[in-house]
């Protein structure tokens, strides 16, 4: 997992509410039993027509856009299914974090684990900065140390959770992590299965 | 003094391994040790590549179970070779990773073959008190039986089958009480599609949401089932109801289910499965249930919805954010504002998924069929949520209600409920639908889907329209 330290790039304007996985990775990309080639299935269907030549509104096939590496989205982004090929689909296509109001709980745990920065904001605060990214491609710089976002009007401050934001800067190995305490996992599986003997055989 | 623990609380505090941030409760992120999980072919391939590749084995290789459910065929004549080779791939990888890991696989000639949600309850694996973590995001579904159940995503699930635990952040609690009695022709689907509307689709984001009041309490297990398994929807992690006698009985004699000899101490231990009387929520809510009418949703999104009697929205009329995403949804659905509900025409029904394919569902839709014929123009199909469902079904004789209404009578899967196979809609078909999501492109491409109840998806069948099942109770066959 590629750490997150200080990123820059474009942002594009998603404000829409309820963006659910189907619509972020639709089912035809789901038939791999890798992780590859999900970047051509990121909002496949809003991205192209049903002859594949790609839709000119959608944001970013629009000009300076293509390069975004920041969404900034409307609430409960990511909600609907589990698929974790929405959150692969977002880092294959270069997006290093999304900047919302809001995120479904599942996706919010898929991104933590593909190193895909979520940021909560206030909707006045996220307000201003999705017009900006609506009216033109916004140059940002998200800094995950300084818990910041600096745009040429000025920087805002953010809050995160401070175990996401040492994982995300350091990339860690979270099923190593774990099981460095398997002794204290066995300990409670002796005593659990013990007084739930209903539940030793599985 | 401190107040009473929720049943949610209780749960997750049995199941802790230690804090991983030094909290005890709000805000708390732990270790925490998962009973069982279902795994199905296309979220699990990546996870077990990932143990391969690390030369990690399975923790508890018994506590797993896997199901081939998305992306088979459910033409009748069952075959474990697909005609698509990437869902081939899948399957075939998904039996390698049984045998090589010793994990159980039921593939599609399995008689116990179905969707992942509805095999667990069938077999008797589901009981009060587990923690069940699956990739899926259904897995809410075993609140029904006072488990806590929730989604994962395949990261997840490659730690959880490496440690038997996953790394996981308490949440806030909820409680909808649901209170009086249903009228006729209401069910439970049309419940939580109420709630749905009431507290949107990210209303209890965040939250376990414990169901309660008489109208829950008077519903059977499959009911509960419908509720907790869509409680997803409103944003809800883990849904749950206190369980009782019914869930009991319901476990009773399932191949699986706990074994007699162990029943009195695991009821001693089941006893204490509710929420104090003085437990507090971060968040109550109300519904009564004889306020509650058929619902159909007209949108694009679960909330989206409006009792069958009712309109499409019209966005003039709305404020300028709502009115935003409601015309971009009534515009996806090909309707026009203000139209009535039940004057939408429609060329599919489907009948089927984790949500609404159980044999209490497959009942109450062939009460409506019994006597009457599909409309000319729609085809319509039914997939029985199990194999176990499916035979059942046919040794009370619905299969022939079904099939000489002309609804075709297929075999299971998740189906039409997501798509992943063969039973797609066309770009612009509408379809009337059991399942549990009406986004775009949901059941293929530019479809277009409106949810209701299996006996609501029947009538929409018969008149060829979204229709009201209050108008067919009074006029059915057997009356």
């Amino acid at each position: 997992m590629t750490p997150f330290l200080i990123v820059d790039g474009i942002a594009a304007a998603m404000p829409a509410a309820n963006i659910d996985t189907d619509v972020i990775m639709p089912k035809v990309f789901l038939k791999g039993i890798d992780r590859r080639g999900l970047a051509a299935g990121l909002f496949h269907d809003l991205r192209f027509d049903a002859d594949g030549r790609p839709r000119p509104d959608f944001i970013l096939n629009r000009p300076g856009y293509a390069a975004a590496r920041f969404l900034l989205v409307g609430p409960n982004f990511g909600c609907g299914s589990s698929r974790e090929h929405a959150v692969w689909g977002l880092r294959q296509f270069g997006i290093r974090a999304l900047i919302g109001t809001s995120f479904a709980g599942i996706f919010t745990d898929n991104a933590a684990n593909n190193g895909l920065l979520l940021l909560s904001l206030d909707p006045d605060r996220l307000a201003p900065l999705m017009a900006a990214a609506e009216a033109a491609p916004l140059p940002l710089e998200v800094d995950l140390g300084d818990r910041c976002i600096r745009h040429a009007g000025g920087a805002l401050r953010f809050d995160i959770d401070e175990d996401a934001r040492a994982a995300l800067m350091s990339g860690l190995d979270r099923i190593g992590t774990s099981l460095a305490k398997a002794d204290r996992i066995r300990a409670f599986e002796r005593d659990y299965l013990a007084e739930r003997p209903w539940l030793a055989d599985a | 003094m401190t107040s009473g623990r929720t049943l949610y609380d209780k749960i997750i505090d049995r199941h802790k391994v230690m804090s991983l941030n030094g909290l005890d409760g709000p805000g708390e992120t732990l270790l925490l040790y998962i009973d069982r999980t279902v795994l199905n072919e296309y979220t699990s391939p990546q996870a077990f590549s990932g143990l391969r590749e690390a030369g990690r084995a399975l923790w508890r290789p018994a506590a797993a179970l896997g199901v081939i459910d998305h992306v088979n065929s459910t033409a009748p004549v069952r075959d474990n070779d697909s005609a698509d080779r990437d869902a081939a791939r899948q399957m075939q990888y998904f039996l390698e990773n049984g045998r090589d890991f010793g994990i159980e696989i039921y593939d599609v000639l399995h008689p116990l073959q179905g969707i992942e949600h509805v095999v667990l309850p069938d077999i008797g694996w589901v009981m009060p008190g587990l923690v069940i973590a699956a990739g899926d995001s259904h897995t809410t579904t075993y609140g029904a039986f006072g488990s806590v159940g929730f989604g994962i995503g395949t990261s997840d699930i490659e730690h959880l089958l490496a440690t038997q635990c996953v790394i996981y952040h308490r949440l806030k609690t909820m409680r909808a009480t649901i209170d009086g009695s249903l009228a006729p022709g209401v069910t439970a689907k049309d419940v939580i599609m109420a709630l749905i509307r009431q507290i949107g689709a990210s209303g209890a984001s965040g939250h376990a949401l414990e169901f309660a009041g008489d109208a829950i309490m008077a519903m059977g297990v499959e009911e509960r089932m419908t509720i907790c398994n869509m409680a997803v929807e409103c944003g809800a992690r883990v849904a749950l109801v206190r369980p009782d006698a019914k869930v009991l009985r319901y476990m009773a004699g399932r191949p699986r289910s706990i074994a007699p000899h162990h029943l009195e101490q695991a009821e001693r231990v089941w006893a204490d499965l509710n929420s104090d009387a003085d437990a507090r929520f971060d968040t109550e809510v109300r519904l009564h249930a004889s306020d509650v009418a058929p619902m159909v949703t007209w949108g694009t999104s679960p909330d989206q919805a409006a009792t069958i009697d009712g309109r499409v929205p019209d966005p003039a009329r709305l404020p300028e954010a709502e009115a935003r995403a409601t015309r971009q949804a009534i515009d996806y659905m090909g309707l026009v504002p203000d139209m009535a509900l039940d004057e939408i025409r429609i060329d599919r029904a489907f009948i089927g998924s984790c949500t609404n394919a159980r044999l209490s569902d497959l009942r109450d839709a062939a009460r409506i069929l019994e006597g009457r014929k599909v409309a000319d123009g729609v085809r319509a199909i039914v997939s029985p949520g199990s194999s176990t469902v499916r035979r059942e079904a046919e040794a009370e004789g619905l299969d022939r209600i079904f099939t000489s209404a002309g609804f075709e009578w297929r075999q299971s899967g998740c189906s039409m409920c997501l798509a992943m196979n063969d039973d797609v809609l066309a770009p612009g078909q509408r379809c009337a639908s059991s399942t549990n999501r009406n986004f775009e492109g949901r059941q293929g491409s530019g479809g277009r889907t409106h949810l209701m109840s299996p006996a609501m998806v029947a009538a929409a069948a018969v008149r060829g329209r979204l229709a009201d099942v209050r108008d067919f109770s009074a006029i059915g066959a057997r009356a």
